[in-house]
């Protein structure tokens, strides 16, 4: 396993991602902050922070994957919550890894069944690469190459012991070993 | 905001049959799934993509309109195609067995079978000359699973138990136990979230056999109000009672009605259920059914999310067949 990121370096790397946003937001327009569960969740809710936007709320976007008859066994679905109207509200979409982009697509898709948002972005903190859809963040933390057969986790506190960025081999799943 | 508590846990059953089966994990599992569920019916597009392309056919022989339109709403809400398929128009009348009805509708590719039937064990002999998944919608005197998992849920929501952890809580069903599809999915249900059950009624609907359930069995309702924390009136079913269960419908009022009287014996927070359709001034008197202490209407709103859940489950269990323990 390797480390990306520590603790110190993430938090640098948040902070970047908030000047950043704020350099290209425009002042007296409504902002709020939506992250992906389940990871994205916690980046969203440390960024609003730092850029002292108060709406915010999460996506789930397990019913609204792609894979759903592909994958097996349903995932666990847990709650959105976007308490606030988000017609002409521009939203910053937050997740921790993207890759092939459809969680991406399914956060946006799910979006829209609540409204009209104004604009939507996405901040990510790491991108891998490998899109699989025309789907580009707007802010990124860190870029990472990586094999298919590797890992890279987002931990966050306080889901996760500590805040770290991680580079693991993927343990290959029952299906792969019965080949 | 927390993790899955059971981040291992996966959905097992491929039939939503009744919650004797169920384990309390089982049950929970699908409570939590009906939790994130719930959010749907507020949106402005009420409508998730999670059963796109899908087809449910609700299968029902029984007259019913709230399980009907409600196992309808919530396969259009997870964005199924739904069939109605019912008694009165099919060809059941012309003298079509439930097996061969069943394999016809299952030749036009379903996903989902949702059956309804006066026989009990009808959907599980469903389950046997079909593939697809089958929601058990009540079958005759035996389960009713979704309105057993739809008043857990209820009551989880009312008292503040959002672990679905029942334990301390006692809970009273009153009526007519014995011919009671919704009494026995309440008993399973319940016992294995850990609540207490208390089953009342006269002896004439409430013969035995519940006390190897767990169950406490009491014939005099008035003993048992201020001991409980919830109530679930049952519907004094006319159509199944074949003889004289008891001697007229006054009667049964002054010894089992929940009148405003008997409410006030009640602890003051007493959660008062009732499965529907209510018998206004038989079973329960309209102040109480209206009142501040009814979840009634909320038991009806909780089971769009509850049969969301449980469409959900099933199907995602039924694509991958034998790729898991079953």
């Amino acid at each position: 396993m390797q480390v990306l990121a520590d603790a110190k370096q993430m938090q640098a790397m948040v902070r970047r991602l908030s000047r950043e946003i704020d350099a290209r937001r425009n002042e007296g327009e409504p902002w709020a902050v939506v992250g992906i569960r389940s990871r994205g969740d916690i980046l969203a809710q440390r960024l609003a922070k730092l850029l002292k936007i108060d709406l915010t709320g999460s996506v789930d976007i397990t019913l609204y994957r792609d894979d759903l008859s592909e994958v097996g066994p349903q995932p666990v679905v847990r709650t959105t919550e976007i308490d606030f109207d988000v017609d002409g509200v521009n939203i910053l979409l937050v997740d921790d890894v993207i890759m092939s982009g459809r969680s991406a697509r399914a956060a946006l898709q799910s979006l829209v069944d609540f409204g009209r948002p104004r604009c939507v972005q996405l901040a990510v903190l790491v991108d891998r690469g490998e899109r699989e859809l025309p789907i580009a963040a707007d802010y990124v933390g860190m870029t990472v190459t990586a094999a298919d057969s590797q890992l890279v986790e987002v931990r966050l506190t306080p889901t996760d012991p500590d805040d770290e960025i991680v580079l693991f081999d993927r343990p290959r799943t029952q299906a792969e070993s019965s080949k | 905001m927390s993790p899955a508590k059971t981040p291992d846990y996966i959905w097992p059953h491929r039939h939503l049959l009744g919650l004797e089966h169920l384990s309390g994990e089982d049950i929970r599992f699908l409570l939590r799934t009906a939790q994130g569920f719930e959010e749907v019916s507020t949106r402005s597009v009420k409508k998730v993509p999670a059963l796109r392309g899908k087809v449910v056919v609700n299968l029902f022989f029984e007259p019913s309109t709230r399980t009907l339109n409600s196992f309808h709403l919530a396969a259009s809400r997870l964005s199924a195609d739904v069939i109605n398929f019912t008694a009165s128009s099919s060809s059941a009348k012309k003298g079509e067995t439930l097996r061969d009805t069943a394999r016809n509708i299952e030749a036009m590719g379903v996903d989902v079978i949702v059956c309804r039937h006066s026989q009990s064990g009808a959907a599980e002999l469903v389950t046997r000359c079909v593939d697809c998944a089958v929601i058990n919608a009540g079958d005759g005197q035996h389960e009713h699973p979704t309105q057993g998992l739809l008043d857990a849920f209820t009551i989880g929501q009312r008292t503040g138990r959002d672990d679905f952890d029942f334990s301390g809580l006692t809970v009273a069903i009153v009526g007519d136990i014995n011919h009671s599809r919704v009494a026995r999915s309440n008993v399973y249900g319940l016992n294995k979230l850990g609540a207490k059950v208390i089953l009342v009624g006269p002896p004439t609907l409430l013969s035995g056999g519940f006390e190897s359930a767990g169950c406490e069995i009491c014939h005099d309702l008035d003993a048992v109000l201020d001991r409980v924390d919830v109530i679930n009136m049952l519907r004094v079913q006319f159509e199944r009672l074949t003889s004289q269960a008891f001697p007229s419908a006054r009667e049964y009022t002054a010894l089992f009605g929940l009148t405003r009287q008997r409410l006030k014996k009640m602890k003051k927070n007493v959660l008062v259920m009732h499965p529907g359709p209510i018998n206004r001034g038989l079973e329960i008197e309209s102040e109480v059914a209206d009142g501040p202490n009814s979840a009634i209407l909320q038991q009806v709103t909780n089971g769009l999310a509850v049969r969301m859940a449980a469409l959900f489950l099933v199907h995602g269990a039924g694509v991958t067949e034998g790729a898991h323990v079953e």
